[in-house]
């Protein structure tokens, strides 16, 4: 029997960036707000002070940010004939827990997607004919354009103290930015971050080949900055410790380093951290959300009442929360029906490592941010004819080399012993003379009938409640994709001056094991019609209007860039419409 | 009502009475007014600039000048009493002139005598008026019926006959005379700093009996663990590198270029100054301004001493990449070792301090970033944190004393005794 916690305005689920963002701007429209986290309370100088955060085997080897499985996890497998195990550590990807949740260890990889992007499914049939996708391909347009995004995304950039160097500022190109990205109507807040050798070796390498090379935008500080909400953040001091870490320096954007200090100090807004919500109520007739339902550690249960429920949690535990209150109509993928759980996705990245000479090169490879790096777009999205290849999407790539980390950079050339003498002189010889980007191309990854999201029949967590269960696989398109793009990335390596280049293409099956990156998306997915998606253009879902499910679980499908920046994008334009539109009339914002 | 902390039969007879007794209460003889706004909202204002909240209010903040908090001092604890109107645990039967004696005089109701813990050897610079604006104000906030012994000092200490001849020794009773060569600003400064600020509590230092050493008025002290620094315009140990501007930004926000504001000063920050109003805060700064320099002289620690050289390399390693390799740090989120009072002072004492444990700034709705310091105490022994804190205090054109291994162990010993690391 749970006990009752008097009313508030707004109860939000998971307090990542998408948690922040929203509580942020709904107790600056007066709302009394509550966010329950899962995970604890975090803090710089308390949980990752710069006098022990660059411990590789404590934050990377031993996860010690994340979710850990033992208190919840998902089943996995690849086809829908398999039965799916539990996930017992994490690999693929890594599903952060506490407040601040990604934002706290990210990388701070902060792209805009295409405008293209938004509207994929019409720009594709459009361009190349129907007949071109796979036949089981389930992508979608997202109900949302990159322009009526635009603001948003300047908002979060402005918010971060992005560095980067701008390509096309209000429709004219820019030298030394991306040519392919979407208008923007200012300059990124900072300078691009200088970059180390062999990035800038990889940037002019792609010049050479005729590529046009940009700086990544990065939410690393170039300079110290401050940011629209008076919070300050100081330089980046390149050590190398970055994603899978939290930042000591008070130089990563996180959601501690940019809204927390200001909105803690708020009187409407308050947290629960270690609360783990276990469902959305509904009020009798089904069609309003009444608060939620959340377990304290003591295993207590405690209802919160409120009057607009915010999910803003990882994106698989959007999904799962939705399908364990029954919201929405679970998605089969026998029929193509229902939309819970439906397209669900995540990321094709692959690498190409370049060995020099170690008497000509010294990259210095441990002096690195998390998003330092050139990268080129003309392989992204549909910024290049697909017709002659025969698949769709892309990915941007690039030497986007974060780190020189002891354990894990250890590059070696193909057909070196694993251990022993040999391999330890290979690691001697190559250590400072190896391109090894971590995610070198960054590909797309599509949706499809069979790659879904919905509950395990057989396995349960603590509370008796069916894991989720991820069916997942590669397919042809991606894979192709893949291996165009690595040829394209391992000929800039080479023209680096290489003298052997190893690539590593991304292969299917697809390997929960080894990790690719944290961008699950969808699941509850946003667009035009109420039978092919949760929630609609304002993430609102379309059977519970007071409910808005925000975050990568809207993607309809993911695009070749790091989501967080159209995640924070969503949740400015979400909060938009819940302040302008919904807070004057209260209901449903789109009438299918 | 969990707040009234006795039976609530006992608590609902306290508010009868008190309400009862309104009409017949000896304050209805000395003509308050429960509805002057005027004096109300100067009261509010001058128990904000006499930072009444520091001792008086719990750091919790849930029950506004309750008492019931704990002033170290030299010679044991003090609690500090409840000044709510409560008649039975407070101050609300006190009269006007009871009240005054108590601020400017240093006397309780019983004639007996107070502790200089309460700081009415500044209070005494206030006019009649501004005390009787706080006790207007004190008036209007929430009864709280709240017991507290305030003597917990051990014997002789606990002997308040004995203040008797502290205050022969120390106080001098008598109102702020305004000097007529100087300006209204510095004039309101002077009042602000010498009077309600109590600035002298902390900042100057005392004699082992706890006065005031008044030759060296504003030179820095210790109190309770840390090193209230030096407020003369000495360039090195004191503000004499800081502007007017520098000032009203360090109390107005926490923050300013150089340093930020932490430990007992954050407390003074949030609940005080930074409530303050600018033209206060300007003519603060006026006041400190015009003040000497104490003077401090100190040789430089040769760069080529072991001390330096271990610490240079400490610094460099562990220290630089947020307080840069000159020591400049970042404006307004990383301190400047070069630049900032605490880094000089004659007594190490929060430098060590801060080393050791860390410690937080203050955050404030304009600066709310609030940067930590990480505690180190963990990592370096006693000999490294000493060559380290030598080094700062030697490097970008400094100088000052050697910290020493023993000064790192006293504090360490001390740090553990509070329970702080």
């Amino acid at each position: 029997m749970s006990r009752k916690l008097p009313h508030k305005d707004v109860v939000i689920v998971g307090f990542g960036w998408v948690g922040s963002i929203m509580a942020q701007e709904l107790t600056d429209e007066g709302l009394e707000v509550i966010a329950i986290e899962r995970g604890p309370w975090r803090d710089t100088a308390t949980d990752y002070p710069p006098t022990y955060d660059q411990d590789e085997l404590r934050y990377r080897i031993r996860h010690e940010l994340f979710l850990r499985p033992d208190q919840t996890t998902f089943t996995f497998r690849n086809k829908m004939n398999q039965t799916a195990l539990p996930i017992r550590t994490w690999g693929a990807f890594m599903p952060p827990n506490g407040v601040g949740g990604g934002g706290v260890h990210w990388n701070a990889e902060t792209w805009r997607f295409l405008p293209s992007d938004f509207v994929l499914k019409t720009h594709l049939t459009e361009r190349y004919g129907a007949d071109f996708l796979p036949s089981d391909m389930t992508i979608q347009d997202w109900g949302v354009t990159y322009e009526e995004l635009e603001p948003h995304y300047d908002r979060f950039e402005y918010l971060c103290g992005t560095s980067g160097t701008a390509g096309n500022l209000q429709g004219q190109i820019q030298e030394g930015g991306n040519p392919f990205e979407g208008p923007r109507s200012r300059p990124y807040p900072n300078p691009a971050q200088p970059q180390p050798f062999s990035h800038t070796l990889f940037g002019k390498a792609a010049r050479e080949l005729g590529y046009k090379p940009f700086p990544q935008p990065s939410g690393n500080m170039s300079q110290a900055y401050t940011n629209p909400l008076g919070v300050r953040l100081g330089p980046c001091t390149y050590c190398g410790f970055c994603e899978w870490f939290g930042c000591g320096n008070y130089s990563k954007a996180s959601p501690q380093t940019t809204i927390l200090p200001v909105l803690i100090r708020k009187s409407n807004f308050t947290v629960r951290d270690n609360s783990e919500v276990v469902r959305i109520n509904l009020d009798p007739s089904g069609k309003t959300a009444a608060g939620v339902t959340f377990v304290d550690t003591s295993g207590e249960e405690w209802e919160q009442p409120a009057d607009i429920v915010i999910v803003s949690a990882y994106a698989i535990f959007n999904a799962q929360l939705m399908l364990l209150s029954g919201i929405g109509k679970p998605y089969d993928p026998l029929t193509g029906e229902g939309v819970m759980g439906r397209n669900f996705t995540h990321q094709t990245i692959s690498d190409a490592v370049g060995f020099f000479d170690n008497t000509k090169f010294n990259f210095n490879p441990f002096i690195a941010s998390g998003s330092i790096g050139m990268c080129i777009d003309e392989f992204n999205g549909d910024n290049f004819d697909h017709g002659p290849h025969g698949f769709v999407g892309g990915g941007y790539m690039g030497q986007v080399q974060s780190n020189g980390r002891p354990i894990e950079t250890t590059p070696v050339p193909s057909g070196t012993p694993r251990w022993g003498a040999e391999w330890k002189a290979a690691v001697r010889d190559n250590y400072l003379s190896s391109v090894k980007p971590g995610t070198g191309v960054h590909g797309s990854f599509y949706s499809y009938r069979d790659v879904y999201l919905d509950l395990d029949p057989i396995y349960k967590d603590r509370f008796n409640r069916p894991l989720m269960r991820m069916t997942i696989d590669f397919h042809d398109n991606e894979l192709k994709q893949n291996a165009f793009l690595t040829d394209r990335f391992a000929e800039i390596i080479q023209a680096m001056g290489a003298k052997k280049v190893d690539k590593e293409y991304r292969q299917g099956p697809y390997d929960i094991t080894k990790y690719q990156t944290t961008h699950l998306c969808g699941g509850v997915i946003m667009g035009t019609d109420p039978r092919t998606s949760a929630v609609n253009r304002y993430l609102q879902s379309w059977d519970v209007p007071n409910l808005f499910v925000v975050g990568a679980s809207a993607f309809p499908q993911n695009a070749g860039y790091n989501p967080t920046g159209t995640v924070a994008a969503l949740a400015y334009w979400a909060a938009a419409a819940i302040r302008e539109q919904y807070l004057k009339n209260p209901g449903v914002l789109i009438h299918a | 009502m969990p707040r009234h902390s006795g039976a609530s039969g006992v608590a609902l007879s306290t508010l009868v009475a008190l309400a009862f007794c309104t009409s017949v209460s000896p304050r209805a003889a000395e003509k308050q007014d429960a509805q002057d706004f005027t004096q109300i909202e100067r009261g509010r204002y001058l128990t904000t600039a006499a930072d009444c909240a520091a001792c008086h209010t719990m750091p919790d903040q849930k029950q506004p000048f309750a008492g019931g908090r704990p002033i170290e001092t030299p010679f044991g604890v003090i609690v500090a009493p409840n000044i709510t109107p409560d008649r039975e645990t407070g101050i609300g039967t006190w009269t006007d002139d009871e009240f005054d004696a108590a601020l400017r005089q240093g006397k309780r109701p019983d004639g007996s005598r107070l502790y200089p813990a309460m700081p009415y050897p500044a209070y005494t610079k206030m006019s009649r008026e501004d005390v009787q604006d706080i006790r207007a104000y004190l008036a209007t906030i929430a009864p709280v019926h709240n017991q507290v012994e305030p003597n917990q000092l051990p014997f002789p200490f606990s002997v308040r006959a004995a203040m008797m001849a502290w205050d022969a020794l120390y106080f001098q009773e008598g109102e702020f005379r305004p000097d007529a060569t100087k300006s209204a600003t510095w004039n309101r400064g002077a009042y602000l700093v010498q009077g309600p600020g109590h600035c002298a509590s902390c900042h100057t230092p005392k004699t082992v009996l706890g006065g005031d050493k008044t030759e060296q008025a504003f030179q820095g002290g210790v109190i309770q663990g840390w090193f209230a620094p030096d407020l003369t315009n000495d360039k090195a140990t004191g503000l004499g590198s800081w502007s007017a501007e520098d000032i009203v930004a360090y109390l107005g926000t926490g923050h300013n270029a150089s340093t930020a504001a932490t430990g007992l000063m954050a407390e003074v920050v949030e609940r005080s100054t930074s409530k303050m109003t600018k033209a206060d805060l300007e003519a603060i700064a006026a006041y400190l301004k015009d003040q000497p320099a104490a003077g401090h002289t100190a040789t430089a620690v040769q760069a080529t001493d072991p001390l330096m050289v271990a610490g240079g390399a400490i610094y460099h390693d562990v220290c630089s990449a947020c307080h840069a390799i000159d020591g400049t740090g970042v404006p307004h989120l990383i301190p400047s070792l070069a630049a900032s009072p605490s880094v000089h002072s004659t007594d190490p004492t929060t430098l060590v301090r801060v080393t050791l444990s860390g410690a937080r700034s203050v955050a404030t709705d304009q600066e709310p970033t609030a940067p930590a310091m990480p505690a180190f105490a963990w990592q370096f022994n006693d000999e490294q944190i000493a060559a380290v804190l030598t080094y700062v205090r030697n490097s970008w054109g400094s100088a000052a004393p050697a910290v020493t291994a023993h000064d790192v162990e006293t504090k360490r010993v001390e740090l553990k005794t509070r329970g702080e690391h």
